[in-house]
């Protein structure tokens, strides 16, 4: 494996966990729920994917158990605003408060522990390609699950019936359940999705990227992904496009820590941050696009009228 | 058996009184199922976790000192939440308040003037108001998300504090640890009586909370704040500006955030570490939705939460669980207020059996 290869691969790693909880937030956001509790479903992900690992000795077991934490965790929030219509915003970072303190204590039997990694399957044929095969087609599951999610995500908003009532009700849940949609039903099933994607970008960080538990492991990834939708004014490739950029952004300020240029190492690991605040200007200069791109009903409640 | 609800009338002014309380009873309750799953006895777990810290002098004065910036952070933020302006980096601002309130003490160190503590205190506000003004900038100009650029910018104060102790303010004479000068005795916030630890901080926020419930009560800027919350539509209308409240907000939640800031710094750590703060910023926003974003309730708030952070202390001690059982309480408590809230708005009816057509959401 050469020095490219070894990089790209690095950056996809780091990228992968962004673009599941990016592409779930995504489905999410285009129903018109505002989930700002991604963080805590991924950290819960995280700590119960690790747990799982260690309990069974099974990676993939693990992986299954991320993803089933980070669902059941994002039904909370949903009976909360669905509901009960709480309100979103803070809703949400209930969420994350509360993923963040009991991931804590979930975590604290296994801090320290070696993990499991979940192994890469290289897929027949494919991963023999010259220079792409190392590195697209002999990775692990979860970022085939990622880029499966990318592609099936935006066929489903766009080219299917359901995904377009899903879209019809984050632009308008009233006319939508005036024309007899299931306004709360699809929102359920959005935030489940998301849910899902977002405790399996967890899983990815403790047993893909670093197998190991440590507390507040995902150092606010899940505000990046949501950041990332915004950025990609809710288009799936735009998401795919974003993760990667910021995955190499990571990777560019680890690879500058370890060269030791003489920059504070602070400064290299504010640099996610700094670049997701810049994205958001960026982004926010073209106000136009912004405003169409916008689900309208986005963060309002829904009570259905009897 | 679903649930349905029905829209009030009128706002349930019972259930606006009661229903922090049923949240804290519900917590309490999720705490003795937590507690008996971890086979402690739940009664005296709770009795050591929200009882013994009341029960002898210096730990009323702790509660003091936790509840002071949580107040002065959350009474802030409630101006922020009415407006619908979504400030969840008071962390942040807490950082660099602290920080720029650090100038004289650490940089100016042997700086004797009784003016020390006022400039201490008055670069503490201004240190977080501009910090908050970077969110309320981009809002107010370019509509960009308010959420997410605040929470950013904590992580960056974060590293801007531990590079600054580490690096240029770190104390020429504290054997190469990381953290500066401590204030000389003229830096320090005095406390309030002779007898405990209590320092100004918790008048500050005692102060702020009656002054700001005055504005939102009897003054038109309070009206403003709540118009301008419930609809940025109808408040222009009554000719009120949105974008100039989003730097009103900001700036006053941000100055309280860094007045709490140098407050804990000046008062209770007497230097500057890597880390000054439990999550003060982020526990403060739990204050602020149970006090109901008004200021007194937020006083009230305030000092339970703080209880959780010597409730957790405490029980570490006594009956030996870890103190993250005071994150998962707070967490829970936010969730079971907001749940709460909706009582408040409508009646919450079960119906049993299948859907009937028509009425299925």
């Amino acid at each position: 494996m050469d020095m490219t290869q070894a990089i790209i691969l690095t950056i996809m790693t780091a990228a992968t966990p962004l673009l599941l909880a990016a592409i779930g937030e995504l489905v999410v956001e285009r129903s018109g729920v505002l989930n700002l509790g991604v963080e805590g479903m991924m950290v819960m992900g995280a700590v119960c994917a690790f747990a799982i690992a260690q309990l069974t000795g099974s990676a993939g077991l693990g992986a299954i158990g991320g993803m089933l934490a980070g669902l059941l965790f994002s039904l909370l929030f949903g009976f909360l605003t669905l509901t009960l219509v709480a309100n979103q915003v803070a809703t949400g970072l209930a969420l994350t408060i509360l993923g963040l303190g009991l991931s804590g204590m979930i975590g604290e039997a296994f801090i320290g522990l070696p993990g499991l990694k979940l192994v890469a399957v290289p897929l027949p044929l494919l991963s023999d390609i010259p220079f792409l095969g190392r590195i697209l087609f002999n990775q692990d599951p979860i970022f085939y699950t990622s880029i499966l999610a990318v592609i099936g995500v935006n066929w489903f908003l766009f080219k299917s019936r359901a995904g377009l009532r899903l879209r019809a009700i984050g632009d308008s849940h009233t006319s939508a359940h005036a024309l007899g949609v299931k306004v709360v039903r699809t929102r359920y099933l959005a935030v489940m999705f998301g849910g899902a994607c977002a405790g399996l970008a967890g899983a990815h960080l403790s047993i893909v990227y670093t197998p190991q538990w440590v507390e507040n492991m995902t150092a606010g990834r899940g505000w990046i992904a949501l950041a990332l939708v915004v950025f990609a004014s809710w288009r799936p490739t735009r998401v795919l496009a974003g993760a990667y950029l910021f995955g190499a952004v990571s990777i560019g300020q680890l690879h500058a820590q370890a060269l030791g240029l003489g920059i504070p190492s602070q400064l290299l690991s504010a640099l996610p941050y700094l670049a997701t605040i810049a994205v958001l200007v960026v982004i926010s200069l073209n106000r136009r696009m912004t405003l169409i791109n916008t689900p309208a009903s986005l963060g309002k409640s829904f009570v259905p009228e009897r | 058996m679903r649930i349905e609800l029905k829209k009030r009338e009128n706002m349930s002014s019972l259930f606006s009184i009661l229903s922090p309380f049923i949240a804290l009873g519900l917590t309490l309750i999720a705490g003795v199922i937590l507690f008996v799953s971890l086979g402690k006895d739940p009664v005296s777990a709770l009795y050591s976790f929200f009882i013994e810290p009341l029960t002898e002098v210096w730990s009323l004065h702790e509660l003091a000192i936790k509840a002071a910036p949580l107040i002065l952070i959350a009474v802030g933020l409630s101006v922020c939440y009415r407006s619908n302006n979504w400030n969840i980096g008071a962390e942040g601002q807490f950082i660099i308040g602290a920080m720029a309130g650090s100038i004289l003490p650490v940089v100016f160190h042997g700086w004797e003037s009784p003016l020390m503590l006022p400039l201490m205190m008055i670069f503490g506000m201004i240190g977080g108001a501009l910090y908050a003004a970077i969110p309320a900038f981009l809002k107010a100009r370019l509509n960009t998300n308010e959420i997410l650029t605040s929470l950013m910018l904590v992580y960056i104060a974060q590293l801007l504090l531990d590079w600054t102790v580490r690096g240029p303010w770190r104390n020429p004479e504290g054997f190469n640890f990381p953290e500066t000068r401590n204030f000389a005795d003229n830096a320090v916030l005095p406390r309030i009586i002779e007898t405990g630890k209590t320092h100004w901080g918790f008048g500050f926020a005692l102060i702020a909370a009656i002054v700001l419930w005055f504005v939102m009560r009897r003054m038109l800027k309070g009206f403003e704040i709540s118009v301008l919350g419930q609809s940025a539509r109808a408040g222009r209308f009554a000719g009120f500006s949105d974008k100039k409240m989003v730097y009103f907000a900001f700036l006053v939640s941000g100055a309280l955030a860094g007045l709490a800031g140098i407050s804990e710094v000046s008062g209770a750590i007497g230097q500057l570490r890597p880390v000054i703060s439990p999550g003060y910023g982020f526990t403060a926003i739990i204050v602020a939705f149970l006090g109901r974003l008004n200021p007194l309730g937020i006083v009230a708030a305030g000092l339970i939460l703080a209880l959780t952070y010597l409730g957790g202390e405490a029980a570490q001690i006594s009956i030996g669980i870890t103190d993250k059982v005071t994150r998962l309480f707070q967490g829970l408590l936010l969730f079971f207020v907001l749940g709460c809230d909706t009582l408040i708005h409508y009646r919450i009816r079960l119906v049993f059996g299948a859907a009937h057509k028509g009425s299925a959401a």
